[in-house]
């Protein structure tokens, strides 16, 4: 085996080519490092590729008042207070300058009349603050940062004769594991999908960079990506996940027919004036605006259709508040019987906007249904319901370097990094997280790499990582590995989904359980070439841990907040809102511990309302902060 | 509404392989990459596909079905006769590397070979002022997804694998043709390159490639020729040259 593994030297190694990969790419190279960038598919189809309504900056371009602080404030909003208040800072004042960048790099947003980047409406955005390029914003994002990668590499053939010298693009090899010497990161194992020999990157450090897990879940809009890689490999290398029981359902993605169930429809529909009404025709959102939000959200018809023309004088419709609430109240509706025929509510636009309008806002999802669903939505109403989006779980990171905490030399950045979001994510802050953090990972690393140097693989553990790929095909087990990730998928929907109680999180637990037994009994059939199978067999793996994860953290919060609704717990408590739960793998199980959340800044306090943050906070809290630590 | 589905897949590798028959459930309102992945889950663990999205928006599932170029994940079930067998095979411009998935880095190779974007040195973060108007233009080719499709339907590149060396092929002529257009770039030579280094001369606008473009983006009139025709201008104007790179200067304040 050693003698022909494939083998690479990097100064640092990043797994995954969406937007937060290439971009810590960008800047690890600019800084001078020698970077490998791995990814399971394609270059430029990372799942980043399929984001939609656009990029949240505060650049204040559609409407003055805009600025880093009202960004921040709608974030920590958007995420129930429970985000790392330092990540959601650094993620509101940086976001402008990531965005602007883009253009400088050649992307082409849509603009305003003054010839600037246009900015539209999203749910929990007080202002229009998302940058796009009509609905397909995460295409214009990788294709940017893949040309930027090809201009650095270009640049590197003219300087110095060779233009993969300082950045080569690995695609379709999947890691399987991070590397580790002295305690300290020294690369990256993984395997060649196209023909399954393996290969070893050695470097100091590592960034994750893989995106989220909505793979574990039956109804998804994710790609095949998505299983949870990076959330895997910060476990099985000494770290920790941060609050993996908040999962986003995004309240609208398409429910009919089934092939595309889950498929997402953008937010930016009800963005541009789509309005949810259930079977007996009555535009519900008005009767599921929280307590929070009432002075923020219209409760009449009359004033929500006012907002669209006049900001400034009224308040906002109820179909843009964040998404766990939009989520819930279309479940609430389905499960009182006012669905569609297929289980959904409707979605609207068609009486809303001129049909030459709709098709030039959402070009994209007009196609989707109509090629998809058989829909016009310039006509008719699309049918929509909720499906797993995104994970604002991830790895415990140092909010200003992206380091994963416990594992010197390695990052994580993107989706796969947990903290930024608190419980729930707003639309748009996505992009702009892959931006910031993804530029800050390349950062950390290359101030790591300065002051750690080179850190030799040494062959016990790739003979360790070599066992662990090869397993699979020695084994006569008799377990599918597609059979197992349904069952798995129909647990997570089932059991760990949209509502939660403490029976269903218990069952699903020792499901998970026995998943994994069976797991180990997994035989594949065909050879090492290009085969599915196999492939799914370490996805699979990790999707374990993910549901794991997330099962055990929901059962251990008892309240409802964000992605974590407790049919049991119905209520956001003060008391949780101070915690984060922290996982770790010791190898056949998941521990979760909690850990007291940092308190907000002086100065970050006092940019909120007192009033506002009694319906968040405990009294204590308030009086002490109130004083502000620092 | 299940049915079953006659299909003929190319089961194989660089070396060796056929067509193997399957039959396989096909319910409503399904494509064929969904019956691929049914083949998958219960009958071929081992059958090599390639795609991400499921949506049509990452341009990974391109094959051939019954001869013609399409996206899987965009080809519905619903459009074949329940008497019919679907064929699908590997795209056939590019070498098969396992049954349905080919090695289609010809297509990344002449991506290094267009010269990427430059902007104005003096160009500082947030202060482009470009019209809608003028940056739709270069909009209309980023759409594309990278399917490749055009690429593989392309006589010039399908037939002639000689002509792979000097032919850079449609998905690059809009590259080049959405650098022309860019408000922003620099670069005022993307035309002559076109006929120069990428083989521009080479197409005869058969226009097989608009065809089947899934984003319908119309390669043919709105890149091709609108590029052929300026080669001749800018050649034999130099006045004109000039007009235009002050046009383009114009996009910025
Ligand atoms: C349909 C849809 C629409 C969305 N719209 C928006 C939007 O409008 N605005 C917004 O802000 N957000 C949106 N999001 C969310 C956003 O797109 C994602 O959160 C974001 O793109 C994730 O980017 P990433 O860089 O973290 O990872 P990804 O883009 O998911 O990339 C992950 C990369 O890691 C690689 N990888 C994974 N595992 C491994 C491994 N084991 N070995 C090697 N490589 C690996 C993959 O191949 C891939 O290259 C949307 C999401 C979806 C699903
Ligand atoms: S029009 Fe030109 S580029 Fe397009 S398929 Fe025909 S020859 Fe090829
Ligand atoms: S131009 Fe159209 S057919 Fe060609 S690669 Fe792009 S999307 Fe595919
Ligand atoms: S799978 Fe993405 S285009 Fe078909």
């Amino acid at each position: 085996m050693s003698n022909q593994l494939e083998r690479y030297k990097y100064d640092v190694v990043i797994i995954g080519a969406g937007g937060a990969g290439l971009r810590a790419a960008v800047e690890a190279r600019e800084a001078g490092l020698s970077v490998a960038i791995v990814c399971k598919s394609l270059f430029g189809k990372a799942h980043t590729v399929m984001a939609e309504g656009g990029v949240a900056a505060s650049m204040g371009n559609v409407n003055e008042s805009d600025n880093w602080m009202v960004h921040f404030r709608d974030t920590m909003r958007g995420g129930k207070f429970l985000n790392n208040y330092r990540m959601a800072e650094l993620h509101a004042k940086e976001a402008p300058e990531r965005v602007w960048e883009l253009e400088v790099w050649g992307a082409l947003f849509d603009r305003t009349k003054e010839g600037k980047i246009s900015q539209r409406n999203f749910g929990g955005h007080e202002y229009p603050r998302l940058a796009h390029v009509g609905d397909r914003t995460g295409l214009e994002l990788i294709r940017t940062m893949q040309q930027r990668i090809v201009a650095l590499q270009q640049k590197d053939g003219r300087d110095h004769g060779d233009a993969e010298k300082f950045i080569k693009v690995f695609a379709e090899v999947t890691i399987t594991e991070i590397l580790k010497e002295n305690g300290k990161v020294s690369g990256a194992y993984g395997y060649r999908r196209e023909n399954g020999e393996e290969i070893m990157f050695e470097a100091p450090a590592v960034i994750l960079a893989t995106g989220g897990a909505g793979k574990t879940f039956k109804i998804t809009s994710n790609s095949w990506e998505g299983t949870g890689d990076g959330h895997a490999l910060a476990l099985k290398a000494g770290g920790h996940l941060i609050d993996m029981e908040f999962f986003q359902f995004h309240p609208t993605g398409m429910v009919w027919p089934p092939s595309v169930r889950g498929l997402l429809v953008t937010e930016s529909v009800r963005g541009d004036g789509g309005v949810l009404t259930n079977s007996e025709g009555k535009r519900f959102m008005f009767d599921y605006i929280p307590d929070v939000f009432k002075d923020k959200y219209a409760d009449n018809e009359a004033e929500a259709d006012r907002w669209y023309t006049d900001q400034a004088n009224n308040r906002r419709p109820p179909e843009l508040l964040p998404r766990d609430e939009v989520a819930r109240a279309i479940n609430s509706e389905i499960k009182a019987g006012r669905g569609t025929e297929h289980g959904g509510v409707y979605l609207d636009v068609s009486k809303r906007l001129p049909a030459d309008v709709i098709k030039k806002k959402l070009p994209s999802m007009w196609h989707q249904f109509y090629e998809l669903a058989g829909v016009d939505i310039t006509k008719e109403a699309m049918e929509v319901g909720p499906t797993c989006h995104y994970v604002m779980g991830g790895a415990w990171v140092e909010p200003d370097t992206a380091a994963v905490i416990d594992v010197p030399g390695l990052f994580a950045a993107g989706e796969c990094a947990g903290g930024m979001h608190g419980s729930n994510r707003l639309g748009g802050n996505s992009l702009s997280d892959l931006l910031v953090f993804g530029r800050r990972a390349g950062l950390g690393a290359v101030e790591y790499v300065k002051s750690n140097g080179a850190n030799p693989v040494t062959d016990g553990s790739v003979v360790a990582a070599a066992a662990k790929i090869e397993a699979p095909f020695n084994n006569p087990g008799s377990e599918n590995p597609y059979a197992l990730h349904h069952e798995l998928q129909e647990t997570a929907h089932n059991l760990v989904g949209i509502i939660r109680t403490k029976a269903e999180l218990e069952e699903a637990i020792a499901k998970i359980a026995d998943l994994r037994a069976r797991a180990k009994n997994i035989g594949v059939s065909g050879g090492r070439q290009f085969n599915p199978g196999f492939h799914l067999t370490f996805d699979l793996d990790n999707m374990l841990l993910i549901a794991e994860a997330a099962a055990k953290s929901a059962l251990i919060r008892e309240e409802s907040r964000g992605g974590h609704t407790r049919e049991d717990f119905p209520k956001m408590s003060p008391t949780w809102r101070q915690v984060n739960n922290i996982t770790t793998w010791n190898g056949s199980s998941i521990a979760v511990e909690q850990k007291h959340l940092p308190d907000l800044t002086k100065e970050l306090f006092g940019l909120f309302d007192i009033h506002e943050l009694e319906k968040y906070m405990t009294s204590d809290e308030l009086s002490q902060s109130r004083g502000g630590s620092n | 509404m299940a049915r079953t589905m006659k299909l003929r897949i190319f089961r194989g590798n660089s070396k060796d392989g056929g067509l193997q028959d399957v039959s396989v459930e096909a319910n409503e309102g399904e494509v064929i990459l969904d019956v691929i992945h049914r083949v998958q889950a219960e009958q071929i663990g081992d059958l090599a596909v390639r795609w991400n999205c499921k949506a049509g928006k990452c341009g990974s599932c391109s094959v051939e079905i019954n001869g013609k170029p399409r996206l899987a994940c965009m080809t519905q079930v619903a459009s074949f006769d329940e008497a019919e067998t679907v064929t699908i095979t590997p795209l056939r411009a590019f070498p098969v590397i396992k049954d349905l998935v080919t090695d289609v880095s010809f297509n990344y190779k002449k991506a290094m070979e267009v010269r990427a974007y430059e902007p104005p040195a003096d160009l500082k973060p947030g202060e482009a002022r470009m019209q809608q108007i003028d940056v739709e233009r270069s909009q209309e080719f980023r759409k594309c997804i990278e399917c490749f499709l055009c690429q593989n339907t392309c006589h010039v590149i399908r037939d002639h694998e000689e002509n792979k060396k000097s032919f850079a092929g449609p998905r690059f002529f809009i590259r080049l043709a959405e650098l022309d257009m860019h408000p922003l770039d620099t670069l005022r030579n993307r035309k002559q390159s076109a006929q120069e280094e990428h083989g521009l001369g080479m197409c005869n606008i058969t226009k097989c490639c608009t065809e089947v473009c899934p984003e319908h983006i119309r390669i043919t009139d709105n890149a091709i020729i609108p590029m052929k025709e300026r080669v001749v201008d800018v050649k034999y104007d130099p006045l004109r040259w000039l007009g235009s790179v002050i046009r383009k200067r114009e996009g910025i304040n």
